[in-house]
């Protein structure tokens, strides 16, 4: 870190400690001179394992689909139809209302040229958004931070609800903040010892580039953010019902900050499991389960406190899976994906594009139709209102669902 | 010549930490001398035998819920158990060398299957390997039961293989990614087809029928391939030991590779055959491993963290499940690796909320949570101090945790200044900063336990 950005931000750290909890929004203000645009906040959710986007979004009036996945396709009587071509996992009946109401738009065959069947590097892609040949160190809402000055002075600009922080999170100079639990994280802050150490932390000593700089650098952005997450947060109760799960809470959680005026925009939330080499229809039917319900409950929990057309709600997974089934009645690492889309304010609603080929194929995988960064683009462009160019890795024109 | 950073810094990444005994009378041996030392006590290999059934092969069709019910918490119990022994073995044993590397080829090896009689025996495969060599060890593992199961290749058969093994063991076992195209895997899987597991006997077995005998081109080779002669080709390709070489430095030096250092060590790993002994030897002799800029500077894992501090203070846990449920809190657990790629390790380790965490555990450990506190505390910090040693009791009854005081100050040297016993318990240079909170502090006990807080001791 530079020497000067340092001090600016230990003396932003300090100050932060002696003003008054409440005024703290106001000085973000001030110091800027410039206000975010809107409240528009933008939840990502991550699948991770690679979901079988194919048993998600079923392509029910194709006999290849048949065909090919013998034991484990849906079969017809129970998908919930979407149009003549494509349907619902029954698991995701909890979906089928949002999408009637004009809230969810799938968005079909999305991926990259020269796709990675590695879970990890193809994770990568997706959260660095590279080309699948490029190596990228900062992901791409890390980037955003960076290219945001706002961003300087909040760390808690972007939120990954977890205990850890995901790549997607990391810039060059800046990162997301995790927070599982804000009263957790408070809590751990008020510690007198450590606030001594950040208080009296004076010379620029610690805060080089090494790992002893990112540590210090790390508590002190730790400090100024839990209190203001803390404080704001714990102005607003959620009253709608979530389901009993992990993911449900931490959606729980993510509305609780939109509801109480979290000075963020972009929340991260993952849901893993669904990497079924084996036994896919039990595994993956539970998972998609745990998603479609809590989603649902996090949406209509949205539209009942006017944040519906303010908040836009993005799922993608790493890859989907093979188009043909393999001997232990699961499915192997594939390519192309669908992604989902949940807003009040979607321009395109429904079946954004047509279901993918399973004629066309790419030695047994799909092809795809739709760069995932063109996702990334029109969130960057038209939701964040900031130019993808200088976040992504060259101008994406992007689409048409907001 | 007082050789007491050096072998400090040896004893940091040879090991869990260095302790006041180790350095004593140690301190005016050659470097070479510690190292041999180390090896030398890490000759006794001893393995873990604390699951002593595989309770996979109670699963029955017919069992009452109740019966699943005590299976399942069976179960738990025996992941507790095995959780915990391999954490007293690693802060106890004299093989820290051993123990280290175990640790290193846990992550290496990354495999998650909630079967703990199977990962006892993996861990015991990585500890029996851990300083032999890498083939042997490479074998071993890919016909191990836990990993064959966690990576499908019980469901990789001649007429629909299951690719899943093949991949990891290019891509995170061996060459890493870039070495080998998606067609090498498809044509290894094959020659894997029938390396199976039996259930029962726990050990692998060889299954004909199922193993794809023609002709398979892998890597610019053809011929009938088994899984052993892929192997040999990958361990052949001199991308092998840069691989593993790679890890390894960022393991033991630094995090950030220098390509001459490693070339180095991959050169004389290769021309070794792989055997891992005379390459760590090379890499704690070498002049470069004591350079500034690789000393107090890798991020320990939180097991490092949590063993190190253990093994320091000789701490003793009347309540084991206080160490997982560190773990967790802190992202690493034992045997469950986030995926087969293992924990990523460096930087990772810490974000907003884990280095917290790790800033307040030695307390909780120590003392009952109490970081006493020099400074002219604010009405906040003083209801928050009160509030704290209000939960004093609470914290002991939760953790149980002994240190043994008596012996960590029996070992340090009478009259040894307090920056002195500061800057012992640290890898990276102390800052004017921390010192002044060393110099201020009432005494040595709450000296020690400020120092272990910061943000120096979470490197090593």
């Amino acid at each position: 870190m530079e020497r000067r950005e340092f001090l600016k931000k230990t003396a932003l750290a300090s100050t932060a400690l002696m003003m008054p909890a409440f005024l703290k929004p106001f000085e973000a203000f001030a110091a800027d001179g410039s206000q975010l645009s809107g409240f528009k906040n933008l939840v990502v959710i991550q699948l991770s394992g690679g979901n079988d986007g194919l048993n998600t979004v079923v392509p029910y009036c194709d006999d290849i689909y048949y065909q090919k996945r013998k034991t484990i396709a849906i079969q017809q009587p129970n998908v919930i139809a979407l149009n003549d071509m494509q349907g619902l996992n029954p698991n995701l009946a909890a979906l089928k209302e949002l999408y009637d109401q004009g809230w969810m738009s799938v968005i079909n065959a999305v991926g990259y040229p020269n796709p990675d069947r590695s879970h990890f590097r193809s994770m990568d892609i997706w959260q660095t958004a590279s080309d699948a040949n490029q190596f990228l160190t900062t992901g791409w809402i890390g980037r955003y931070l960076d290219a945001n000055n706002k961003a300087a002075q909040t760390p808690y600009l972007v939120i990954e609800v977890d205990d850890t922080l995901s790549l997607a999170m990391k810039g060059e100079k800046l990162k997301g903040i995790a927070v599982q639990d804000p009263n957790r994280l408070f809590q751990t802050t008020r510690e007198p010892f450590f606030k001594n150490l950040i208080q009296q932390q004076h010379a620029a000593e610690h805060l080089s580039e090494d790992n002893l700089g990112y540590l210090y650098k790390t508590m002190i952005e730790t400090y100024s953010s839990a209190d203001y997450i803390q404080k704001t947060s714990k102005t607003y109760n959620v009253t709608a019902t979530y389901p009993a799960t992990g993911f449900a809470n931490e959606l729980k959680n993510v509305s609780k900050f939109i509801n109480s005026g979290l000075d963020t925009r972009i929340y991260y939330v993952s849901l893993g499991g669904f990497d079924t080499h084996v036994g896919q229809m039990d595994q993956q039917g539970r998972q998609l389960k745990v998603y479609a319900d809590a989603v649902a409950a996090f949406v209509k929990d949205l539209k009942a406190t006017g944040k519906l057309d303010d908040t836009l709600i993005m799922t993608f997974s790493e890859f989907g899976r093979r188009v043909e089934q393999n001997a232990s009645n699961g499915t192997d690492h594939g390519t192309a994906n669908n992604v989902f889309v949940f807003g009040g304010k979607l321009a395109k609603a429904g079946i954004y594009n047509d279901a993918p080929s399973l004629t066309d194929l790419d030695s047994g995988d799909l092809k795809f139709k739709v760069d995932f960064r063109d996702v990334y683009a029109t969130l960057l462009t038209k939701w964040l209102e900031v130019d993808n160019s200088a976040i992504l890795t060259r101008n994406f024109a992007g689409l048409d669902f907001i | 010549m007082n050789n007491s950073r050096q072998i400090k810094h040896l004893y940091a990444r040879a090991g869990f930490g260095i302790r006041f005994e180790d350095l004593h009378q140690h301190e005016n041996w050659s470097v070479k001398k510690a190292a041999k030392k180390l090896f030398e006590a890490s000759v006794q290999i001893q393995n873990i035998k604390v699951v002593t059934e595989n309770l996979d092969l109670r699963y029955h069709p017919n069992q009452s819920e109740d019966e699943k019910k005590a299976i399942q918490e069976e179960r738990n119990k025996q992941e507790k158990a095995l959780n915990n022994t391999w954490m007293q073995q690693m802060s106890t044993s004299d093989a820290q060398l051993r123990e280290k590397m175990t640790l290193f080829w846990h992550n290496h090896f990354a495999c998650n299957i909630g079967n703990s009689y199977y990962e006892q025996q993996l861990n015991n495969i990585e500890r029996a390997n851990a300083l032999g060599n890498f083939k042997t060890m490479l074998i071993q593992v890919s016909q191990a039961p836990g990993m064959l199961q966690f990576l499908n290749n019980q469901q990789n058969v001649k007429n629909h293989p299951n690719e899943n093994f093949a991949r990891e063991l290019m891509e995170l076992f061996t060459m890493g990614r870039g070495n080998y195209t998606e067609q090498d895997i498809k044509e290894s899987a094959r020659a894997f087809t029938g390396w199976q597991y039996d259930g029962k006997t726990a050990s692998f077995v060889f299954r004909p029928g199922v193993h794809d005998t023609g002709v398979k081109t892998f890597l610019g080779n053809q011929a009938n391939f088994c899984g052993e002669d892929i192997i040999d080709i990958i361990i052949k390709n001199p991308v092998t030991a840069k691989y593993i070489c790679t890890k390894l430095y960022r393991y033991l030096v630094n995090d950030i590779p220098d390509d001459g250092h490693i070339s180095q060590m991959a050169d004389l790993f290769y021309k070794n055959n792989y055997e891992i002994t005379p390459l760590l030897e090379f890499v704690f002799t070498a002049d470069w491993f004591y350079d500034d800029k690789n000393i107090g500077n890798l991020i320990k894992s939180p097991v490092e963290f949590l063993v190190g501090l253990n093994r320091q203070f000789y701490v003793n846990y009347q309540n084991p499940d206080v160490l997982m449920q560190f773990q967790r809190t802190l992202g690493q657990v034992l045997f469950r690796p986030p995926n087969v790629a293992g924990w990523p390790g460096g930087r990772s380790w810490i974000d907003s909320s884990s280095l917290m965490y790790r800033m307040k555990i030695p307390s909780t450990i120590l003392s009952a949570g109490i970081i006493d506190f020099n400074g002219k505390p604010t009405p906040e910090d003083q209801a928050y101090l009160a509030a704290t040693k209000r939960q004093q009791f609470n914290v002991i009854k939760r953790t149980l945790t002994v240190p043994d005081w008596d012996r960590f100050f029996q070992k340090i040297p009478l009259k040894t200044p307090h920056p002195e016993i500061a800057q012992f318990m640290l890898e990276p240079t102390m800052s004017a900063r921390v010192l002044d909170e060393v110099n201020s502090a009432p005494d040595i006990k709450t000296m020690l336990i400020q120092v272990v807080s910061t943000p120096e001791y979470q490197l090593c």
